[in-house]
């Protein structure tokens, strides 16, 4: 881990004020900010721990846990939201049987929600795996997810 | 090269792309093109080019706005002005382009409008579409006509010669020009541009920076994504005049990372102005120096605030903090720091061009120039528009918008996100301005405008809000923090049936001290989706109260799905459907929903076929 964490903090190192980019960098490449990983940025950029953990949780984008194979988004914008966003929602959560911020047992799915994704022409819209769907209905949760499975 | 040269090398180029022998097809490849398909499309496009030996040009190109009829494709054939096609299928494209391309028929019956110069017989100019036609195009004038790759398309129309005209005046000049065009802040507060400048202009510091807004945190908004995706040179150019004109030497797009095709449009352009000597040392050949860098916001709403964002470039948790100091004299490092948005950076370079008299013949007499809106919700035309300020609401919504989806009653449109408020249907007349939309107690904000319907519940739409600003309250202030969440309890309290006519007035009195006492603009707004509704439609939260019924039919707890005896046709699909096994009944008979099993997930009213619409939603049976 240290020296991965090097490798990624190596283009910052000039640069002050650089903790947001290189824990983004890290998720990037890790998938998840670990504790070996905040360990070793705190040694390299000579920072608490506690300091980097006060900074990180302020950001939603960041996660602490190994995300599933496949990340299921669900917009809650406010396009996504007054044409059904929360009802599709809902029905993601029964079909992983997660809540969002969860990964499923085997390790397949995690879910999020997120407040638009900028394509609220389209609403309401769910993302999987950086692709956005479209005009999603509830009955097609469930197509668009079995594929992945 | 100079300057001189790469502009005639650049109008060479765009003159043989718009007069190609060969036929071109556009492709509109922004964000909302690509999740409906558009590169299904392309792939489809280069194999059936291959089989029918047909030479094409592929061009992506951005929005131009109607993203309801994405995707999008535009085929320009020698001599003819390109032919605009929506909802275009992999599936469709094969006739089109056989007919088109091969039998000259250019399909007028498919066909939405032509673009450029010249006229197809039967095939009306694309701006006499009606979602186009009330629109003026000054920010978005390039959005889906230019391949936002190709910074020589953006210079061949007229690209850089801002900045240009600008390195020629003194930055006090090119201040005094802004003056003169009105041009108000587009992300939110409205604030006059030049003011904010002059300030950071007359402070001396061996430093300054202009960092550009990108943070678009407004759900439900993507006029900033649009047009850093379909013409991000605009927003760069609009930079260097910003830089130029209060001093600055860095600059900083603080952008968010839920747009990556945006970071990725920008990462490329400023690797191109570099070679063109745009950027760096002595721009063009003057005195003038500027770099600008990127910064990816991480999720965090109040980032978008002024002092928040300036910590969080600092690599902070994004806390806003008190004024005075103002960014404008101690920001970024301590350093005179100006923030602005994409689309007022987006809007400068053509100002200074055209001079700011020429801006200020648009719009109305305290709003000047043009502003975009992205026109969503329950709207039939949805997509991104751009209007002079002053035009009506109606005009807006109905003329462009083509009214309500499903022509149901209109009934409110949502403007200025979180920190606005919706305008009911009565005020429909009211001109898109500054100030007629704070007299009718909402805001610009940045151009969201959500359209609302019968079918949308105005206490829903209220504490959705309240419920987004008490997520991404960053905690500071005890009245934002805690304020807004006895707010939000109260909401749910009557969504659920629950409330009393005594929790109106405690929320009145809790928004009136939130606002007063929050620091920020996220917790001095926070009550406003809830007062503006309060104000206009104060018999649907009494009707929550009293009767315990959602008019809307949207509230969980107030309503139920059953199925009409008479008119349930027995087809079984919702039996099907129905993911809590709540539904009975033997095929060709009427089915039931156990009401205690039914989640009110809503799939049978939606898998219902709409020759039965057996399926009903029922409020206003607990009393
Ligand atoms: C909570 C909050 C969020 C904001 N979000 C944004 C945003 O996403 N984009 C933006 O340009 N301005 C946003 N603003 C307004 C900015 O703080 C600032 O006024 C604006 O970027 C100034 O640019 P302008 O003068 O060009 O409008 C936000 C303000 C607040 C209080
Ligand atoms: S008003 Fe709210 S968001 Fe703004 S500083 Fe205070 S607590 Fe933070
Ligand atoms: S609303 Fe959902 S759970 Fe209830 S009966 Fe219909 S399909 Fe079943
Ligand atoms: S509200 Fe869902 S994409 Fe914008
Ligand atoms: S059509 Fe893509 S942003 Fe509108």
């Amino acid at each position: 881990m240290k020296n991965t964490i090097k490798n990624i903090i190596k283009p910052y190192q000039d640069e002050k004020g650089s903790l947001i980019p290189i824990l983004q960098a890290v998720q990037e490449k890790t998938g998840f900010i670990s504790e070996d990983a905040v360990s070793a940025i705190a040694l390299e950029l000579k920072m608490s721990e506690h300091e980097i953990y006060g900074v990180a949780t302020f950001y939603t984008q960041f996660r602490y846990t190994k995300p599933g194979d496949h990340m299921v988004k669900v917009c809650l914008g406010t396009a996504c939201h007054v044409r059904g966003g929360e009802q599709l929602l809902d029905r993601t959560e029964t079909i992983l049987n997660i809540k969002p911020g969860q990964t499923t047992p085997d390790s397949a799915f995690s879910l999020e929600r997120v407040a638009c994704m900028g394509c609220c022409a389209l609403a309401p819209v769910i993302v999987v795996d950086n692709k956005i769907y479209p005009n999603v209905t509830v009955p097609k949760v469930e197509k668009i997810i079995s594929k992945k499975e | 090269m100079d300057f001189a040269e790469i502009r005639k090398k650049a109008i060479a180029g765009w003159k043989d792309l718009v007069s190609s022998k060969t036929p071109v097809i556009y492709l509109g490849a922004a964000t909302c093109g690509r999740a409906a398909g558009i590169e299904a499309v392309a792939e489809e496009i280069r194999k059936i080019s291959k089989e029918l030996s047909l030479n094409i040009r592929l061009v992506e190109v951005g929005c131009i706005g109607p993203c309801y009829l994405e995707p999008l494709i535009y085929i320009q054939k020698n001599g003819y002005p390109s032919v605009c096609y929506g909802k275009i299928t992999p599936r469709k494209i094969k006739k089109l382009l056989e007919d088109y391309l091969i039998n000259n028929d250019p399909r007028p019956d498919l066909a939405l409008g032509t673009l450029g110069d010249g006229q197809i017989n039967g095939i009306p100019g694309l701006f006499e579409h009606p979602m186009l036609k009330y629109q003026t195009r000054l920010v978005l004038r390039n959005c889906g006509i230019i391949d936002p790759e190709q910074i020589d398309h953006y210079i061949a129309r007229y690209g850089y010669l801002g900045i240009k005209k600008a390195l020629g005046m003194s930055p006090s000049e090119v201040i005094d020009e802004v003056k003169t065009s009105g041009i108000r802040g587009r992300g939110g507060a409205g604030f006059p541009t030049w003011k904010k400048w002059e300030i950071c202009h007359n402070v001396q510091s061996d430093d300054k920076y202009l960092i550009c807004n990108a943070d678009e945190g407004d759900p439900g908004a993507f006029m900033n994504r649009s047009l850093l995706e379909g013409d991000p040179h605009a927003v760069l150019e609009g930079l260097l005049i910003g830089a130029y004109a209060i001093g600055a030497n860095h600059g900083y797009i603080y952008i968010r990372a839920e747009y990556p095709l945006a970071i990725k449009r920008l990462e490329h352009a400023i690797s191109q102005m570099k070679s063109y000597n745009l950027l760096g040392n002595n721009i063009l050949g003057s005195d003038f120096s500027f770099d600008i860098k990127i910064k990816k916001g991480a999720g965090a709403f109040v980032c978008g605030e002024e002092t928040a964002l300036i910590a969080s470039v600092m690599g902070k948790r994004g806390m806003p903090m008190p004024r005075p100091p103002f960014p404008a004299i101690s920001g970024v490092w301590g350093k005179p720091t100006i923030i602005n948005n994409v689309e007022t950076l987006g809007t400068l370079a053509t100002i200074i061009r055209r001079g700011g008299e020429w801006f200020a013949g648009f719009g109305s007499k305290f709003s000047k120039g043009t502003k975009t809106f992205s026109l969503v919700g329950k709207v039939k035309r949805t997509g991104l528009i751009e209007i002079p300020l002053g035009t009506p609401l109606k005009t807006i919504i109905f003329d462009i918008g083509g009214g309500t989806s499903g022509d149901k009653k209109f009934k409110a449109v949502q403007t200025g996100g979180p920190s606005g408020g919706c305008i009911p249907a009565e005020l429909i007349s009211l001109p898109v301005d500054y100030e007629s939309l704070m007299s009718a107690y909402s805001i610009m904000g940045s151009g969201g405008m959500i359209v609302l319907d019968e079918d949308t519940c105005v206490v829903d739409i209220a504490s959705y809000f309240l419920s987004f600003i008490q997520a991404e309250s960053c905690g500071k202030c005890s009245p934002c923090r805690i304020g807004t969440k006895v707010m939000l309890d109260i909401l749910e309290k009557i969504k659920s049936g629950k409330g009393e006519m005594a929790d109106i007035d405690k929320l009145i009195s809790l928004a009136k001290t939130i606002k007063k006492a929050s620091l920020c603009g996220l917790g001095q707004t926070a009550p406003n989706s809830v007062l503006s509704t309060l104000r206009y439609f104060r018999s649907e939260y009494e009707a929550h109260i009293i009767d315990k019924s959602c008019p809307a039919l949207v509230c969980k707890d107030l309503i139920k799905y059953t199925i009409s005896k008479e008119k349930c046709a027995g087809c079984g699909i919702c039996r099907e459907k129905c993911p809590a096994g709540a539904i009975t009944g033997k095929k060709k008979k009427a089915h039931i929903i156990n009401e205690s099993l039914c989640v009110k997930c809503g799939i049978c009213y939606q898998v219902c076929p709409a020759k039965y619409g057996a399926v009903e939603k029922k409020t206003g049976f607990l009393t």
